[in-house]
């Protein structure tokens, strides 16, 4: 099986295919460049030099948030339409999922995380249970301070990925102590590699209605609700 | 394969309308599918961009299928994938922009930038062919200007507002006297019944200008209804609606009808959402009647956003070998001349 995976969804960008048990090309940036401009020429770009024509791919995974809204979109749009127009599986998976991938093989908790602004986050909490690397929180949005103080009543050494966590690694430090543990440079941009294998062992969607995960309404719908139950 | 057979599949997703057309030849509409969210933006009282964007994404590969299955053609039939480039609102451009990259790289298909502006132009050659030199009226909620064409593919703007767009000053006026969103056809609905009674300003500029201003318009209607109010007097909203919608229509009509006779045009073509107006279309058939230039209005459907006039202008774009690279983006403010 050839799978085609796409990460638009926070500023770093990843491209990966797999065919059968290998990962054969894999595609990272982390730079504040538009993904509209960028994607599809990764894509081409990483298909060719692979040899692979979009026809004899299997699946399109993509990473359908939370993150940046246009982000998101970006490459829910390019992955539903190519899925469609294929007529090729499309799987959706969480954003944080992937970067939680990074803390598989540490000891204790994992906790992925990408910055909401206003000191809000958006992350989950991950780790083994019986021998399997899974979701133990949902991914959801949350201040930072009140997330941390649910993570200190763990008492596990927690490592926190994902190239935002340096924004809050004071009040991370300052809650947690030596329990928060944070890697290294190299640990912390999401891998559509890892997207795409995560991809692989789940379940394909409806096309036409997968919609991307934004953990959020829009200010505009949650102003209105919160006026119409006044 | 003759040479008007070509398939343009057109994908548009400026504002608030997902739209998705294929058209044969550069006028033969097979297919027009528009999902309105109008629905959706009413309770907000206007377009609101996020909201217009995650609708695109739900709808986009839908309305696709749904535009290829009423055609009655396979994707594999298509001869080029044309999309709005700009302008309109950025998020929502990216839909539809990105759904037009994946279809050309999934199928190896040219892909044809257009400028949303000259799909409303263009809307009219579904209609009627296009003879030159012509002017355009271009009126919607986002743009007043004239437009003035020596050939296909070649626009020239000679007029434009400089401050509020015609369709804008209809919304604001229809919120002061309170009428739902949107209120253009609203003010369109009243208008016809009421009586241009109250004297409104007509902002003319210089006289040899053929640019728009409706700002100061706009204040007048707000400042007629918030003196009668103190007042205590009644203004009946038929006769504002007709009054404001009088001074509208002459300032459109009648630099359109000087620049027609000025550029010494063939045709004169209405474009753009506002051209759904019955008084406009009135006004512009009552005044060029006798003028030796014809003038054609699209239909109704074909007057506010839809895909066929972004494939019947990027048909064009596509002969002339116009052509987007994989790098395309949304340009919120795409210029026309350019
Ligand atoms: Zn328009």
């Amino acid at each position: 099986m050839k799978v085609l995976a796409i990460d638009t969804s926070n500023l770093v960008m990843g491209i990966a295919v797999t065919d059968g048990e290998k990962v054969i090309g894999e595609y990272i940036t982390n730079l504040k460049k538009n993904h509209s401009i960028r994607v599809m020429p990764a894509i081409h770009d990483l298909l060719s030099e692979l040899n692979i024509s979009p026809q004899s791919l299997d699946r399109i995974v993509v990473a359908r948030g939370p993150g940046s809204y246009t982000g998101v979109r970006i490459g829910v749009t390019i992955a539903k339409t190519l899925a469609w127009t294929l007529k090729k599986e499309l799987v959706g998976v969480s954003s944080l999922e992937v970067l939680a991938q990074n803390g598989k093989h540490f000891e204790g908790l994992v906790v992925p995380l990408f910055d909401a602004r206003r000191t809000q986050v958006y992350t989950g909490l991950y780790g083994k249970r019986n021998g399997v690397f899974q979701s133990i929180e949902p991914d959801q949005l949350i201040l930072i301070e009140d997330w941390l103080e649910q993570l200190k009543e763990r008492n596990l050494p927690i490592s926190f990925f994902g190239n935002d966590v340096a924004l809050h690694r004071p009040v991370i430090q300052e809650m947690l102590g030596e329990a928060a543990l944070f890697g290294s440079m190299a640990d912390h941009n999401p891998r559509p590699s890892e997207l795409a294998i995560l991809g692989l062992s789940k379940k394909p969607e409806e096309v036409h209605t997968f919609v991307p995960s934004y953990l959020q309404l829009a200010e505009a719908e949650a102003k209105w609700l919160a006026s119409k139950e006044k | 394969m003759s040479e008007n057979n070509e398939l343009i599949l057109a994908i548009e997703t400026s504002c608030d309308e997902t739209a998705v057309a294929i058209v044969k030849g550069g006028t033969e509409i097979l297919s027009n599918v528009v999902a309105s969210q109008i629905e959706s933006h009413k309770r907000f009282g206007g377009v609101v961009p996020e909201v217009a964007s995650r609708h695109h994404v739900e709808q986009i590969t839908i309305v696709l299928e749904e535009a290829l299955e009423q055609a009655g053609v396979t994707i594999e039939e298509i001869t080029a994938v044309a999309v709005t480039e700009g302008p309109g609102l950025v998020g929502a451009l990216l839909i539809g922009v990105n759904a037009a990259k994946a279809l050309a790289f999934a199928h190896n298909l040219p892909l044809v930038p257009v400028h949303h502006i000259a799909g409303h132009i263009y809307a009219n050659r579904l209609v009627k062919e296009m003879e030159f030199p012509l002017l355009s009226l271009v009126v919607s909620g986002g743009h007043t200007e004239l437009i003035y064409m020596k050939e296909h593919g070649s626009y020239e703007v000679i007029g434009e507002t400089r401050d509020d767009a015609a369709g804008e000053a209809y919304d604001k006026v229809a919120r002061t006297i309170n009428l739902p969103y949107p209120g253009g056809p609203h003010i369109d609905r009243l208008a016809e019944v009421g009586e241009a009674t109250i004297d409104l300003p007509r902002a003319w500029l210089e006289p040899d200008s053929y640019d728009f201003s409706f700002s100061g318009l706009k204040s007048a209607v707000i400042n007629t209804v918030h003196n009668a109010s103190q007042r205590g007097q009644e203004i009946r909203p038929e006769d504002l609606a007709a009054s404001f919608q009088a001074s509208v229509i002459e300032v459109l009509v009648e630099k359109t009808a000087r620049a027609a006779k000025e550029y010494g045009v063939k045709q004169v073509l209405l474009a753009g959402g506002v051209a759904a107006n019955k008084g406009l279309r009135k006004a512009l058939e009552e005044r060029f009647k006798d003028a030796n230039c014809e003038l054609v209005i699209p239909p109704l459907f074909l007057c506010t956003d839809n895909a066929a006039m972004i494939a019947a202008a990027g048909y064009i774009e596509y002969k002339k070998g116009k052509r987007a690279e994989l790098t395309l983006n949304g340009v919120p403010g795409l210029d026309i001349e350019a």
